[in-house]
């Protein structure tokens, strides 16, 4: 009976806790409930991919409507693989969470922030499941609404401004999205994915099909931050809560990204998306732009974590330069670099969190001889920061060798030397951080100002996890190689 | 290309570039959270539109009618008018909530707001 309604549960559970978690007045019940259903999603999660893996597609009637008339959840390797990925970096950052948001959110708010964040993580995994182009723009709305209260949530009063821009930007997105969405319709009548794609092909060459297409991937190139849509990103990842930072930042654009693949691969065939309109020409120089000139905005930056937001625009560039190549290798780099990136800014932000928590702010003058009072928190930072650079043993070091390997492979080697600039860049950013917290001497605190000490072990486990999770993945690459090779075979049409 | 049947996409058209207009040149919150409102109508109204069919009345069964129109896209616009209704709301709570930490509504004002709190 569990067994066979996986899927529907998956995104059921955190929808059913989320208005739960309000009923009560203080932050302990609500958080141990969001803890305890992050980790059965991830449970499920595991469930899911170890069918899928088996099994290559799992459909599901929602309310046993037959597709293409009722709601289909319709998971593949690639939705398995991304679901693994949001579950994971719930599970590892809701412990974390309850530190840090006692330091940062009021109490009689608290609930109200792991509601919010249960619905955002709902609408998240409802994206990744769902094989219906309608119910896609509902969860990514369920999503976005609750991340623009989270991130709106932020001590600075520069969070609401953040939270109202990404909010105009956001809903933009979407509507583009619904435009696209509609125009669909319009030519073809259904609604659901595997549906549209068999009623696409035959009439790929109208004029609306290609506006379709069009409103389709701004909207979700909005949503995904990509360059130069990616203004709302830098001020929202800043302001916000150093916990919604660290999950938005390893899950929200991902989600976007993966999107953005099951548009151009699954509702229109590959052969459409980079043959007949080429979506690379557009998306490849966006994505090497991004890769540089965010990446030197960062060298810049004044506020540590504004740093690593530019820096996730420039790792966003790396996906979508992945998916812009239109061959296997190019999407499985993409989705590679999904799962490492969810790992490096995951564990980075966390560690912000922690040195937030004790420090109080977060200029890069607050990380002077940070090294030496809070030397785990620094360690993983450093760890994080070497991942980032793409230092070999490391997943970031993965993410940017099958990258070269696949632009390489197209006889693009001038991608290959962008990505190895891109990266030295990375080196100069990280290496900013790393000579102030451990080659200068921290300033003795004044009277009556606490010591700054090492973060509580609650916050340091689990940053720890996702960075040891870097060095792993960074050795081992069966599980995050190996799947998303399998899901991009899938997607591009290829057998399993 | 003025077709009487293309009336309503003309429309759809109009408010859209109206709508989208306003979000990007207005300074004023309240007044781009209007903008997104009439953007996103618009795009309602493209989507009731097209569910019209021709001589088709409203979908319920009937021995009188044989043509109804599609009601697939009305229940469709139904959940999208909900999102809207939702957007708006939380926009303008947003808006209230920076008024309250600003002073002010107008986006040059906070931006230079902002600056001196850099400065400081």
């Amino acid at each position: 009976m569990i067994a066979a309604n996986l899927p529907a549960l998956q995104v059921v559970l955190p929808l059913v806790a989320a208005p739960i978690c309000v009923i009560f007045r203080r932050a302990t019940a609500p958080w141990l409930l969001a803890t305890a259903i992050s980790w059965a999603a991830l449970l499920v999660a595991l469930a899911i991919l170890l069918q899928v893996a088996e099994t290559g597609l799992w459909s599901y009637e929602v309310g046993g409507w037959p597709a293409p008339w009722g709601i289909e959840i319709r998971i593949d390797l690639a939705n398995a693989f991304v679901l693994l990925i949001i579950t994971v970096i719930s599970a590892i950052v809701m412990p974390y969470a309850r530190h840090s948001v006692a330091a940062e959110i009021s109490e009689d708010k608290a609930p109200l922030f792991y509601s919010m964040y249960l619905l955002c993580f709902c609408g998240l995994l409802g994206i990744t499941v769902t094989g219906d182009a309608f119910n896609l723009f509902v969860f990514l709305e369920i999503s976005s609404l609750s991340s623009y209260v989270l991130i709106a949530m932020g001590k600075d009063r520069r969070a609401v401004t953040a939270a109202y821009q990404y909010l105009i930007m956001g809903t933009i997105g979407a509507t583009f999205y619904l435009i696209g969405v509609g125009l669909l319709y319009h030519v073809t009548g259904t609604l659901n994915m595997a549906d549209l794609a068999a009623r696409i092909e035959p009439i790929e060459e109208l004029r609306t099909v290609h506006a379709a297409f069009a409103f389709l991937i701004i909207g979700l190139a909005i949503k995904a931050a990509i360059f130069p849509l990616h203004m709302w990103l830098p001020n929202a990842y800043c302001y916000a809560p150093s916990v919604v930072t660290a999950f938005l930042a390893a899950t929200a654009t991902k989600v976007s990204i993966y999107v953005l693949i099951r548009v151009t691969t699954s509702v229109f065939t590959p052969q459409f998306s980079f043959d007949v309109v080429d979506v690379g020409y557009v998306l490849a120089p966006l994505a090497l732009i991004a890769m540089l000139v965010a990446s030197t905005i960062a060298i810049f930056q004044t506020n540590v974590k504004r740093l690593l937001a530019y820096s996730s625009v420039a790792q966003i560039g790396y996906m979508i330069l992945g998916v812009s190549l239109g061959t296997v290798a190019g999407l499985t780099a993409g989705l590679v670099h999904l799962f490492n990136h969810a790992m490096i800014k995951g564990g980075l932000f966390l560690a912000l969190g922690c040195i937030f928590l004790r420090v109080g702010a977060i200029s890069i003058n607050n990380m002077i001889g940070l090294g030496r009072v809070m030397p785990w928190t620094m360690a993983a930072f450093v760890l994080g920061g070497l991942s980032l650079i793409g230092v070999p043993l490391t997943t970031g070091f993965i993410s940017k060798w099958l990258l070269i390997q696949a632009s390489l492979e197209l006889g693009l080697w001038i991608f290959a030397v962008l990505i190895v600039v891109s990266s030295i860049l990375a080196i100069v950013y990280v290496w900013r951080i790393v000579e102030l917290a451990y080659f200068r001497d921290r300033a003795e605190p004044a009277e009556g100002e606490p010591k700054v000490t090492e973060a509580p072990p609650i916050m340091l486990i689990p940053t720890w996890l996702l960075i040891l999770a870097n060095v792993y993945f960074g050795i081992d690459t069966d599980l995050t190689v190996g799947v998303a090779q399998r899901a991009a075979e899938v997607l591009m049409g290829g057998a399993p | 290309m003025f077709e009487p049947g293309l009336y309503n996409y003309w429309i759809v058209v109009f408010l859209m570039m109206t709508g989208f207009f306003v979000v990007i040149s207005r300074g004023n919150l309240v007044k781009k959270i209007v903008g997104l409102n009439i953007f996103q109508t618009s795009v309602f109204l493209l989507y009731i539109t097209m569910g019209k069919v021709d001589e088709g009345t409203a979908p319920i069964l009937d021995d009188r009618f044989t043509a109804y129109s599609n009601p697939l896209p009305h229940v469709l616009i139904l959940t999208a008018i909900v999102v809207g209704v939702a957007t708006s709301a939380l926009g303008l709570a947003l808006v209230v909530r920076i008024r309250e930490a600003y002073g002010t509504v107008e986006e040059d004002e906070i931006a230079k707001a902002d600056e001196e709190d850099a400065e400081t």
